[in-house]
């Protein structure tokens, strides 16, 4: 598929729309759907998408194994860090209220960062299963 | 149409077909899910069920070819249990409360709190993400450990199987 001028120039061109939107899944999720769990998965498709266009180790050589390895395990760490800061601050595990002085302010702390370590989780183990599935035929 | 579908996936031999009839069945769940307001649902249904799991079967399917092998027996003994299961689903939903029953026990316990009270307390316009990271804190927590886990089992399984390849040399 290396060699299909069409769907490189589409894939260039699309790519960083689809990671746009990610984003704006991500964030924009306080007022319309979406949140992590959907913008991870969209994150893991973009970069699955580039996989498939320009071969597996464009893809490795773009977001490294061991950089999502490091995810998998840093969006859960940051959701528990979360627990443990609300702890620390004088509330119980997982409360957002004592992060800012303005409870509601707090919230939205609170869920920002938890919804970043659902993000950042989610399209880690996505990208990780795509690498060991999509690698396994070639190295045996 | 979804019931077509299913019965298409049941009939077809080629698994590449298969694989591309559940991705269509996916997305016609995603459309049921948005008649249903569900849109946060749809979304999720859309993209892992038509497009992070499409890639991954047909990841799978480059690796042991496109054919059904025929069935080793006649499939009488598990066709039967089927049947007792879809039998004692439907006697259980007899006993649910009718389709939008404003008096069913999950529109009267704490549902008009959430509905009513998460844009104060929260500040958060979208209920589905207020009660998802903030009320439903722990649960998503719990997701999210799950994700995780079932990414380091990947790991964890298919790294031995190279290394255990890699000495066998």
């Amino acid at each position: 598929m290396r060699r299909e001028p069409v769907l490189r120039v589409v894939g260039k061109l699309l790519i960083p729309y689809m990671l746009v939107f990610a984003l704006y899944v991500q964030f924009h999720g306080d007022f319309g759907p979406g949140g992590g769990f959907q913008a991870g998965v969209i994150t893991a498709a973009s970069i699955i998408f580039y996989a498939l266009i320009f071969g597996l180790p464009a893809a490795r050589r773009a977001v490294p194994e061991a950089l999502v390895e490091a995810m998998v395990a840093l969006g859960a760490f940051l959701y528990v860090a979360v627990g443990f800061a609300g702890l620390a601050l004088g509330g119980n595990y997982l409360d957002y209220f004592v992060l800012h002085p303005n409870p509601v302010e707090g919230q939205h702390r609170g869920i920002f960062w938890v919804e970043v370590g659902v993000l950042v989780t989610v399209s880690g183990v996505m990208l990780k299963i795509f690498y060991v599935f999509a690698g396994r035929g070639r190295e045996s | 149409m979804m019931a077509a579908t299913v019965i298409a996936i049941i009939a077809q031999r080629n698994l590449f077909s298969v694989v591309v009839l559940a991705g269509v069945y996916s997305f016609l769940m995603a459309t049921v899910l948005v008649a249903l307001d569900a849109v946060d649902v749809a979304m999720t249904e859309a993209s892992v069920g038509a497009g992070i799991s499409t890639v991954l079967l047909l990841g799978a399917l480059y690796l042991c070819g496109g054919e059904e092998a025929k069935p080793m027996a006649r499939p009488w003994l598990p066709l039967a249990v089927t049947l007792v299961i879809v039998g004692a689903l439907v006697y259980g939903t007899l006993g649910l409360p009718a389709f939008s029953d404003p008096m069913a026990p999950i529109h009267t316990h704490v549902v008009p709190r959430y509905l009513g009270q998460a844009l104060a307390e929260t500040g958060v316009p979208n209920v589905v993400t207020a009660v998802l990271a903030s009320y439903r804190g722990y649960d998503t927590l719990g997701e999210t450990v799950v994700v995780f886990t079932a990414g380091i089992g990947v790991i964890a399984l298919l790294r031995r199987a190279r290394r255990g390849k890699e000495k066998g040399k």
